[in-house]
């Protein structure tokens, strides 16, 4: 009977989470549903739907700002923003399709408090760079707001960030302000063939930091290309190494033109245009090698990128596995066919040795309730982490275990 | 400004107090000579001064640590303190307090091009990271107007912005990773040289935290490559309305500049006056856009942005010929508060943001303001992002001014925060703001961002008496009702 509430509005959710404090039954957070297998999986009865929650409240194109329900649909919020030239510059992915449901069903409290964000995040910042305001209700189930509805803001702590990626285990998002930007004029993405891995992340390390302001940095190893749905990846039969060039059109030519003459001594290069270049990005964010097999565990690393292959050689060494990097080797998303104990602990003992950190984002829930999903933190992080859990939700309603078991 | 009660006990043991600070530190480290406090009484906010009871310059986290375990233990107020330029009172020390000074943790650790980070120790000026990534074509970007002395630790405890934050962000979005001390002493690692740790965000939380949750000892910022070219254009307008409309047109063209700054008349003045920028004197207001990135994508967009502004009534536009004349522009802008100093006795810097479309019925407020309360005011204006900079001139030594002034200040404030703006864009809280806060935030809001402090500092010894208006005991803020089977929720639709 109350395995499902669906509040509609701040004061219904409130009523909810005073409901479970009182009743002592922990609530499960769900906005659209589509991230809801990423995190430890928790047996929890009681869900809390967010989806109700539907609506863009406020949008001010010549602000910058746009706010939302937090249950509102990237889609259609993003839609609105085209109508007016503009996105939420952080790409956030659609992660759906990657766990198994259908395409679409992000909402924008899901993909903030999972702090998630595509290829545009190595130069225009995560998602949490763009949240800039929030109504929540706390583990106390009482309604509170932090940040503003301005871009630039620094009264009182900035508790947004830390409900930013906290996969709601400190309060309930209801109402959510970001930071929007003007769409570019034009994209264009040229493509180099044949890099090895460290080739390909060398010239993505010297590329990041040209006078070219690139958008988007990725290499594809020859594993991964065949999975694409673009012709000249999928057909090339080699490792693709990507850059995508934005901004006003005559700007995109010319270094398009320029960075296809410096980086064609490294290998034969091709460019994307328009659509075909947002179909490549799109599938770069939604982690598209891993989607149609399901099998695959599927892991997020971040490391810093002249780290990069050096870690994934390591794993590769000991495993099978196979990868891509995107950020220009900041984050690598890495599928593993074996599910054992013993291929967690190489992944985990590789990226430990590198100080980078893994998130087995992907995976059965009997996996991920046996072993850690996220990268265990050093005792005096995990106990401040606690203490803060304590001081949003003493009673561990909200989502409890989804981060780490105790938290 | 009423601070926290003075604990008589932590004041009679002041000696006992020095000499546990002088067996780990050496001698010149520890500063308790009352001449020698003076230096360190005030911040960047100067109407406000105290001497604290102590002042100790550690040089190794090592030492910020065991201080921090003996202030703990012996229950004694900390205040942390970079380059003393904030202008909200984050330093200001408190007289039964330690203040602890970071400038003399200055070193550069690690330069890493090829992952575009740098690792510094909390007291290196934010220029000078800048300067010392200069020659391979580097940069930091957040530039507040101090940046030739503030310290890059302050800018974390502060959030600090500048000009260029429009494009580019400020602190929060440029940092990957810090070390702290917190109260007791125990030493976090937070981040690294990769984006988006997994974790609750602390690196997002302390950075803004205005030195209440623990003691920076290392930054890691993002470095950027210098953008090829950055141009700048002086753009005259006869008021200031139509100065405000087409910063709005150039946004909805879809066009960021790096920076886009106005002055009003009394500051283009009082600018020109101090450093010949060679600002129009003829205008209501001066906009300063400079746009960077690839040479042909700045020529095309400045191109567009004279037609906006042309359209919009523009009576004079300059552009910048060479970067010696780029730098002179901005010059004056940076040097306005100086500036205004020169033409009045005391000047109150204000920082608060607002939606930009709500711009000229601010500033027309502010006139009324400024007959009410008989004190003029010269407005720099991050124009860009909607963060204003009301500077009100007064004269300390004239009986009531600075109370007036201070009155007009927070009439200024409150009204950005009616229309929809926040208390301050990149000064902090401070003490200054602190009895504004619950003009943005209620209580149940503010007891929240306590409650948060509690997790770092649950006895309140950090920096106490700022930021929060009334500060509560965390074990009062913990407590909690729960009305067990009593309510039936009838009104939640449930399935």
């Amino acid at each position: 009977m109350d395995s499902l509430i669906k509040p509609s509005d701040d004061s219904q959710v409130r009523e909810a989470v005073a409901w479970a404090l009182s009743e002592n039954k922990p609530l499960a957070v769900r906005g659209g549903g589509s991230k809801m297998s990423l995190g430890r999986p928790s047996n929890i009865e009681a869900t809390l739907d967010l989806s109700s929650l539907s609506g863009v409240i406020g949008y001010e194109p010549s602000e910058l700002v746009l706010t939302a329900k937090s249950g509102t649909l990237l889609s259609e919020i993003s839609s609105l923003l085209r109508s007016e030239n503009q996105e939420m510059a952080f790409e956030p992915p659609d992660l759906g399709p990657l766990f198994g449901s259908s395409p679409g069903q992000a909402t924008l409290g899901g993909v903030i408090a999972c702090n998630l964000s595509g290829p545009r995040r190595v130069r225009a910042g995560a998602a949490r760079d763009h949240f800039l305001g929030m109504h929540a209700i706390s583990g106390r189930a009482e309604i509170f707001k932090a940040g503003g509805k301005v871009v630039k803001n620094v009264t009182g702590y900035d508790l947004c960030k830390l409900v930013a990626g906290s996969y709601g285990t400190l309060a309930v998002l209801t109402e959510i302000t970001i930071k929007v930007l003007p769409r570019s004029q034009k994209t264009r993405t040229v493509l180099i063939f044949g890099l090895s891995d460290k080739a390909g992340i060398n010239a993505l390390c010297e590329v990041v930091s040209s006078i070219h302001e690139p958008t988007g940095l990725a290499h594809l190893p020859t594993r991964i290309t065949k999975h694409s749905k673009i012709d000249f990846v999928n057909d090339s039969g080699k490792s693709v190494t990507a850059i995508r060039l934005e901004g006003p059109e005559p700007s995109v030519l010319s270094r398009c033109e320029t960075l296809r003459q410096t980086l064609g001594r490294l290998g034969t290069t091709e460019e994307l245009h328009g659509k075909r270049s947002n179909v490549f990005w799109n599938e770069v964010g939604n982690v598209f090698p891993f989607v149609s097999r399901p099998q695959i565990v599927v892991w997020r690393i971040l490391v810093a990128p002249t780290d990069a292959v050096l870690l994934t050689q390591n794993i590769c060494s000991q495993c099978d596995a196979e990868c891509y990097y995107d950020w220009a080797g900041g984050i690598i998303w890495l599928g593993t066919k074996e599910t054992d104990l013993t291929t967690h602990e190489i992944v985990r003992r590789s990226v430990k040795a590198v100080g980078a950190q893994a998130t087995m984002f992907r995976a059965d829930a009997n996996i991920r309730a046996a072993l850690p999903v996220f990268e265990p933190l050093p005792d005096p992080l995990h106990k401040v982490t606690a203490r803060i859990k304590q001081s949003f939700d003493p009673k561990g309603i909200l989502n409890p275990g989804r981060l780490y078991a105790d938290i | 400004m009423e601070m926290p009660p003075i604990d008589e006990a932590v004041i009679a043991k002041r000696s006992k107090i020095i000499e546990l600070f002088q067996k780990i530190l050496p001698e010149e480290s520890v500063i308790d000579d009352s001449e020698a406090l003076k230096a360190y009484e005030t911040d960047g906010l100067t109407a406000y001064n105290q001497s604290p009871m102590i002042v100790v310059l550690p040089e190794t986290t090592a030492e910020v640590s065991k201080i921090l375990e003996i202030c703990a233990a012996e229950d004694i107020k900390v205040v942390p303190r970079g380059a003393g330029t904030g202008l909200s009172g984050g330093a200001l020390p408190l007289a039964d307090g330690v203040t602890i000074g970071l400038a003399k943790l200055n070193r550069i650790l690690d330069v890493d091009y090829l992952n575009r980070t740098a690792t510094v120790q909390p007291g290196v000026t934010n220029l000078s990271i800048s300067q010392a990534v200069e020659s391979e074509g580097f940069y930091y970007a957040p530039d507040p107007s101090s940046q030739i002395a503030c310290t890059i630790g302050g800018n974390v405890a502060e959030n600090s912005g500048g000009v260029h934050c429009l494009k580019y962000g400020v602190t929060t979005n440029n940092i990957l990773g810090l070390e702290m001390v917190l109260m007791g002493g125990e030493i976090l690692r937070i981040g690294g040289k990769y984006s988006d740790s997994t974790g609750y965000d602390l690196l997002g939380l302390i950075t803004g935290s205005e030195g209440l949750l623990g003691l920076i000892t290392e930054v890691t910022v993002r470095i950027l490559p210098k953008p090829e070219t950055a141009r700048a254009i002086l753009v005259g307008f006869p008021t200031v309305e139509t100065s405000g409309q087409c910063v709005i047109d150039i946004i909805s063209a879809g066009i960021i500049p790096a920076g886009m700054e106005m002055m009003d008349k009394a500051a283009i003045h009082a600018a020109e006056n101090f450093c010949k920028a060679g600002y129009p004197l003829d205008v209501e207001a001066l906009l300063i856009v400079e746009l960077d990135g690839p040479t042909i994508e700045v020529n095309h967009l400045l191109e567009k942005v004279k037609e906006i502004a042309q359209l919009r009534g523009a009576t004079g536009i300059r552009e910048s010929k060479n970067e010696a004349e780029r730098l002179n522009f901005w010059a004056g802008r940076k040097a306005a508060f100086p500036a205004v100093g020169q033409i009045s006795p005391d000047y109150y810097c204000m920082d608060g943001t607002i939606p930009r479309a709500r711009l000229p019925e601010v500033l027309s407020s502010m006139t009324e303001l400024a007959k009410k309360y008989n004190l003029r005011v010269a407005n720099v204006f991050h124009a860009g992002d909607g963060n204003l900079h009301p500077l009100i001139l007064y004269d300390a030594n004239k009986p009531g001014e600075l109370e007036r002034a201070e009155e007009f200040g927070a009439e200024i404030l409150t009204l950005c925060v009616e229309v929809g703006g926040v208390l301050t864009g990149e000064h902090g809280v401070g003490v200054e703001k602190r009895d504004l806060m619950g003009t943005m935030f209620n209580e149940q809001d503010l007891n929240q961002q306590q409650r948060v402090k509690c997790a770092f500092d649950a006895e309140g010894l950090l920096n106490p008496g700022k930021v929060f208006p009334t500060l509560h005991r965390c074990a009062e803020l913990g407590k909690m009702h729960i009305h067990r089977g009593k309510v039936p929720f009838p009104n939640l639709p449930r399935f």
